[in-house]
């Protein structure tokens, strides 16, 4: 206990409130959050359809900004930060994974991947380098020049995966990553994870899938804007079932 | 990232749609195309009316007798002749701001060859002449002052007359020709000089020593009188101005006219008139290429309208570009060098357009096909300004796309 207390949180949300404003209603997606990760934790948020876990990552990954409350990220209040300044923490610190891919149409895996290292104008040669590398890390090797449409719902998600650990983040966000994949290839998903994590990349998700979640080591539940459960448990690892037990 | 990676990026995104970029960037395309083939038609043509003037002569006054119309009874200029040999003598050596005078006689005649015959007009002059008109040789000489002291018969001859007397190509040196029954050795041919701005051709004349032309080719000699108009150049450091003024003042004193009567002659200016048929092609030239401004503003509009067209449909794309990083002025940098991109692309194309239309009129106008550098430049630079100026808008909303809202968009 005494050595955790010495770590700095990574993340570290103080009082975070956030308000929607649609017309005359007011829908506060998130309540007065307090929410703390550690260096090296994987955390797994669940909770019911709108209770506001899409929200809190997207806070989390500085896609968005509280109404109110305070975002310290590697100690940085990013919550005070302009466009600019969020641009650089999401190039810098941050790799996103989202349900639905999000990767750009017509364009190859290894491009895609290069994306975020455009952003923070490393050379041409070094991003092609580290690119083919994270493909390679996400098993797409063989998979370079083939654009998004010509890939498998798991194969992009991967190329995603390899995008968002390019740069080499602290963290990664991940919303639903498996919510598009059937349970095999979410298992590979969540291998991979496990994988980042174990090299101590810090590592957020939202599932609402129980058996995802415990593949984690901590898990949030979210009910109403409100943090209301937070558990740490001992992760079952990731193991790709054999073929016939999948059918089953 | 830095210019040549978002070049390269805007390339290869307007190569996704190559149709729409072409249809795009036409505007542009027509725009500089017109811009340039109008320059260069404007320059043609300005420089085909110049060679027009030069060929009359530079500088040129002409001088006639006669007197204004107060009297009513007397005729126009030129009916009644008032100016003398000596006239021309104090015009020629009198005033600093004349470079040189020579009288103008005229007649129109018949002239025989051999075997040949052709109405043409002869004209009685001086040596001066050939400089004042611009006149040079193509073979032989032009007549001297010792012809024209000895009323030499001798012609020099233009190249229509030589083409109808003998044919085309004949050297005439040396042949002689009878005009009004005087036979006169032709010891010169002018080179060719084409049209006068009137449509009449230079070329179908002759020109004779003007004592030659008293003596042989006048029925009735008027002594010291010039039965014709001078021809003066003027200095062209004074200005054509300036010796009309001091011819004037000298003919007054010279005709010792009272303070309040009217010229008995009149100075005209024809560098006004070559002025004045300049302007009207610079009008021409400025109104085509007001037009072409016009039509690269459009362009500029339809660049307009596809990026924002684009910015909505790439919404999606932004918003991936955003979430991984792109700083607002990674995403206006990149939508503003496409509009430049494609704006510069189209220009090219429209230059090239442009400078083989202006190719082909001059052509078919037999002008001379002048393309000014500065001109492409001038077109290339202004679509680029038309690139940025319209695509700054839509940049600047692709810049200002909030990352959960574009992620959003379907
Ligand atoms: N842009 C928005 N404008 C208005 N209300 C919003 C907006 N985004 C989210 N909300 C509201 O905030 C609440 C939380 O939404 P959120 O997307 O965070 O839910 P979620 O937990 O991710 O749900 P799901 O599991 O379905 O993805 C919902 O009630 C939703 O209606
Ligand atoms: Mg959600």
């Amino acid at each position: 206990m005494n050595g955790q207390l010495q770590q700095m949180p990574l993340i570290a949300l103080r009082g975070v409130s956030k308000i929607y404003q649609t017309g005359d209603v007011e829908v506060a997606a998130l309540r007065n959050v307090d929410f703390h990760v550690e260096p090296g934790d994987f955390v797994a948020i669940m909770g019911s359809s709108g209770s506001g876990k899409s929200t809190l990552m997207n806070i989390l990954g500085c896609l968005d900004r509280p109404t109110s409350g305070q975002y310290f990220l590697d100690g940085q209040d990013v919550s005070r930060l302009d466009r600019n300044g969020l641009a650089i923490v999401r190039n810098r610190t941050l790799g996103f994974v989202f349900q639905s891919f999000n990767l750009l149409a017509r364009t190859s895996a290894l491009e895609n991947v290069e994306l975020p290292m455009l952003y923070a104008g490393v050379p041409a040669r070094e991003r092609k380098r580290r690119a083919r590398e994270a493909l390679e890390r996400v098993g797409l090797g063989a998979r370079l020049e083939h654009h998004p449409r010509q890939l498998s719902g798991g194969q992009q998600q991967r190329v995603a995966i390899a995008r968002a650990l390019v740069s080499q983040p602290r963290v990664i966000l991940a919303d639903e990553p498996t919510g598009n994949l059937d349970s095999r290839t979410s298992i590979e998903v969540m291998a991979l994870f496990q994988e980042l994590r174990h090299e101590g990349i810090t590592l957020v998700l939202v599932t609402h899938e129980p058996d995802i979640a415990s593949h984690a080591g901590r898990v949030v539940v979210v009910r109403d804007g409100r943090i209301i459960s937070d558990k740490r448990q001992q992760p079952v690892p990731a193991e790709i079932p054999p073929l016939e037990e999948a059918v089953s | 990232m830095n210019v040549l990676e978002t070049m390269s990026l805007a390339v290869r995104s307007l190569l996704r749609s190559k149709m729409r970029s072409f249809l795009t960037a036409l505007g542009i395309i027509i725009g500089v195309g017109a811009v340039i083939a109008m320059v260069a038609i404007g320059d043609g043509a300005r420089a085909s009316v110049q060679k027009v003037f030069d060929a009359m002569g530079t500088n040129m006054l002409i001088v006639m007798s006669g007197s204004t119309n107060s009297g009513g009874a007397r005729g126009g200029f030129g009916s009644q002749p008032t100016l003398t040999w000596d006239d021309l003598e104090a015009i020629r050596t009198q005033l600093p701001s004349v470079r040189a005078a020579a009288p103008e006689m005229r007649t129109n005649t018949q002239v025989f060859s051999e075997d040949q015959n052709w109405t043409t007009s002869v004209t009685g002059t001086t040596p001066d002449y050939f400089g004042v008109r611009g006149w040079s040789i193509a073979t032989g000489r032009r007549f001297n002052e010792a012809d024209v002291e000895a009323g030499a018969k001798v012609a020099v001859i233009g190249q229509t007359v030589v083409e109808k007397l003998y044919g085309a190509g004949f050297d005439p040196v040396g042949q002689v020709i009878r005009i009004k029954k005087t036979p006169f050795t032709i010891i010169g041919m002018t080179a060719r000089k084409g049209q006068s701005p009137m449509g009449q051709d230079y070329d179908d004349s002759i020109l004779v020593p003007a004592t030659t032309f008293q003596r042989q080719l006048q029925s009735q000699s008027l002594g010291k009188y010039i039965t014709g108009v001078l021809n003066v150049q003027a200095d062209a450091n004074a200005g054509t101005a300036k010796a009309q003024q001091d011819v004037t003042a000298l003919l007054r004193e010279r005709h010792r006219l009272a303070e309040d009567a009217p010229n008995d002659f009149d100075v005209r200016d024809l560098s006004e008139l070559a002025n004045s048929r300049q302007q009207s092609t610079e009008t021409l030239s400025l109104l085509l290429a007001s037009i072409a401004a016009v039509s690269l503003v459009v362009g500029g509009i339809g660049i307009m309208n596809i990026m924002l067209v684009s910015v909505t449909e790439r919404t999606r794309e932004i918003g991936v570009r955003v979430a991984v990083g792109a700083r607002p002025r990674d995403i206006l940098a990149q939508f503003l060098i496409e509009a430049l991109t494609l704006a510069l692309l189209g220009g090219l194309i429209g230059a090239a357009v442009g400078l083989g239309v202006a190719r082909f009129l001059a052509s078919q106008f037999q002008w001379p096909l002048l393309v000014r550098p500065d001109v492409i430049f001038i077109a290339l630079g202004f679509s680029a300004l038309v690139g940025v100026g319209f695509g700054l808008y839509p940049a600047r909303k692709a810049s200002q796309l909030d990352p959960i809202d574009a992620l959003r968009y379907e």
